[in-house]
């Protein structure tokens, strides 16, 4: 459904991914697992058209995506839920909720979506007029997830979702992702909770400075040594 | 993961630190501000300085209430607020646009860069003379001269104000296919705010200072005037009961932007 196929990137003279290769096949949890530094959010923001790749090509469902603005991929089907949550602080829940709602492709289901939303997420419905910045980091999550997916995308990238939640919180994110993915989401997850995104993904990928040094099915990297031992602690 | 629990296991460490907090304590402040008159009083009152040297804060506010009465210190005052009022609202809407530019656009930002720190530096009251000139010895002259001390400060917070809404955010909104003027309304503006009302609280007490100044080179009326005014003619309780109101003016302007500033920071 997704395939990047040799990536490179540059900020200025420092290349921040080398020849990165990934396919992310429909319907499927792909995982994305690295130190700090190593490129994820960097490889993110090159699929969703925010940087310009250097070499290299991005497919999605056929068509070649490389370089398109990052709106017209969004349009294509290809959400991001950024690290950091990044929802707009001073507008309201249900502002923000609208604003993801915007692109062309899910603009005249926008009613029926913020409804199927607030169901999904009952603590955004009772903070529909509040300011997104004075939500929790938890809520701000569901909120940066539920925007996303009034765009309607087929497959949404995952940066960190959990990045500051505790366990509980984080488990909640975790198991959204899962739900959505039964329901037919496509996922290309990054996570700093390797073992849990190694359980759920069928997929993944080891990023290390810039390049995939190591991919397989979740569980078999799991059960890797070396995967243990850099990300794991055992 | 087992080092996960491990660390679960921890007491939180108690945070050690200690200072660097001051609070708020608002009797602390009014008391403090009663002492300073009380001690002010009780100098006039027993140490027999000449009133004329430096009258006693009865003298004073006598003074000032015999000058609202009686005389017009009201329309003066009236006469100073609407020449801030018109120099600041242009010096500001001016520098909002000239700053929100500098932030959003390449070309605005290197040549306004370049333009406000060459004459930011300027003393602003150093240039009433060429206003004068220029417009006359009327109102126009200090409006102008209000409005160019204003416009700076303005242009240089809109500007970072801008450049410290988080990039990412942006790209999140253009990712969305907001347009352009959504954006800036939306995204940047908010969250520019801050900056820009911080930038306000200084333009104001600019304007203050100015209009004051211009009054003192040439006008009739005016809170200035009537000050330098009092002075020349050494009445000095009317001189300083014209000094309690412009520090009364500063302060109720002080007040209404940090009314603002909680208005428009409530999300946090
Ligand atoms: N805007 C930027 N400008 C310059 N270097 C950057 C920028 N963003 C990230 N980098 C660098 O690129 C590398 C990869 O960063 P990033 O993609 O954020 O990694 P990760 O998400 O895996 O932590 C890092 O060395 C980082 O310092
Ligand atoms: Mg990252």
């Amino acid at each position: 459904m997704l395939s990047v196929e040799s990536l490179d990137l540059f900020y200025g003279d420092a290349q921040a991914l080398s020849g990165v290769t990934l396919d992310v096949p429909e319907g499927e949890i792909v995982a994305i697992v690295g130190a700090n530094g190593a490129g994820k959010t960097s490889l993110i923001r090159a699929i969703a058209g925010m940087l310009k790749p250097a070499a290299g090509r991005v497919f999605y469902k056929g068509a070649d995506i490389t370089g398109l603005d990052s709106h017209r991929v969004c349009n294509l089907g290809v959400g991001q839920v950024a690290e950091g949550r990044q929802v707009f602080p001073t507008l309201t829940v249900r502002e923000n909720l609208a604003m993801g709602g915007l692109l062309p492709r899910a603009r005249a289901r926008k009613t029926g979506n913020m409804e199927r939303m607030l169901e999904l997420f009952p603590r955004l419905r009772e903070r529909l007029t509040q300011a997104a910045g004075t939500l929790s980091g938890g809520e701000q999550q569901m909120l940066a997830i539920a925007r996303c997916l009034m765009g309607e995308p087929d497959l949404v990238m995952f940066d960190e979702p959990s990045l500051g939640l505790s366990p509980a919180l984080a488990n909640d994110v975790l198991d959204t992702i899962v739900d959505l993915n039964r329901k037919g989401l496509s996922c290309l997850l990054v996570e700093q909770n390797v073992a849990a995104s190694l359980e759920i993904a069928k997929h993944a990928y080891v990023l290390e400075n810039g390049s995939i040094t190591l991919s397989g099915q979740g569980s078999q990297l799991l059960a890797d040594d070396r995967v243990r031992q850099a990300y794991l602690g055992m | 993961m087992a080092d996960g629990n491990a660390r679960n296991r921890l007491a939180p460490v108690p945070f050690r630190g200690a200072g660097f907090a001051p609070g708020e304590h608002r009797l602390g402040g009014a008391a403090a501000l009663v002492a300073l008159v009380a001690i002010w009083q009780a100098i006039s009152s027993f140490l027999g300085v000449s009133p004329l040297f430096l009258p006693s804060p009865i003298a004073i506010a006598r003074a000032l209430w015999r000058l609202i009465v009686e005389g017009d210190l009201l329309s003066q005052i009236g006469v100073s607020a609407l020449r801030i009022a018109a120099g600041w609202s242009l010096g500001a809407s001016i520098g909002l646009v000239v700053g929100l530019a500098m932030g959003l656009f390449t070309f605005a930002r290197a040549a306004g860069f370049a333009i406000v720190s060459a004459l930011f530096p300027i003393p602003k009251i150093a240039l009433l003379p060429l206003m004068i000139l220029w417009f006359g010895i009327g109102e126009p002259s200090k409006i102008a001269t209000i409005a160019l001390g204003v416009f700076f400060p303005t242009a240089i917070s809109a500007a970072s104000g801008v450049d410290s809404v988080p990039r990412n955010l942006i790209r999140m909104a253009q990712s969305f296919g907001l347009p352009f003027a959504d954006i800036v309304r939306k995204v940047v503006l908010p969250g520019a705010l801050p900056s820009i009302l911080a930038g306000f609280r200084i333009s104001t007490s600019i304007a203050l200072l100015l209009v004051v100044s211009a009054e003192m080179v040439g006008a009739e009326k005016g809170i200035g005037a009537f000050v330098l005014q009092a002075g020349n003619l050494m009445q000095t309780d009317q001189l300083l009961a014209g000094v309690v109101v412009l520090s009364g003016l500063g302060l109720a302007v002080a007040r209404a932007i940090a009314m603002l500033e909680k208005r428009f920071s409530s999300w946090r």
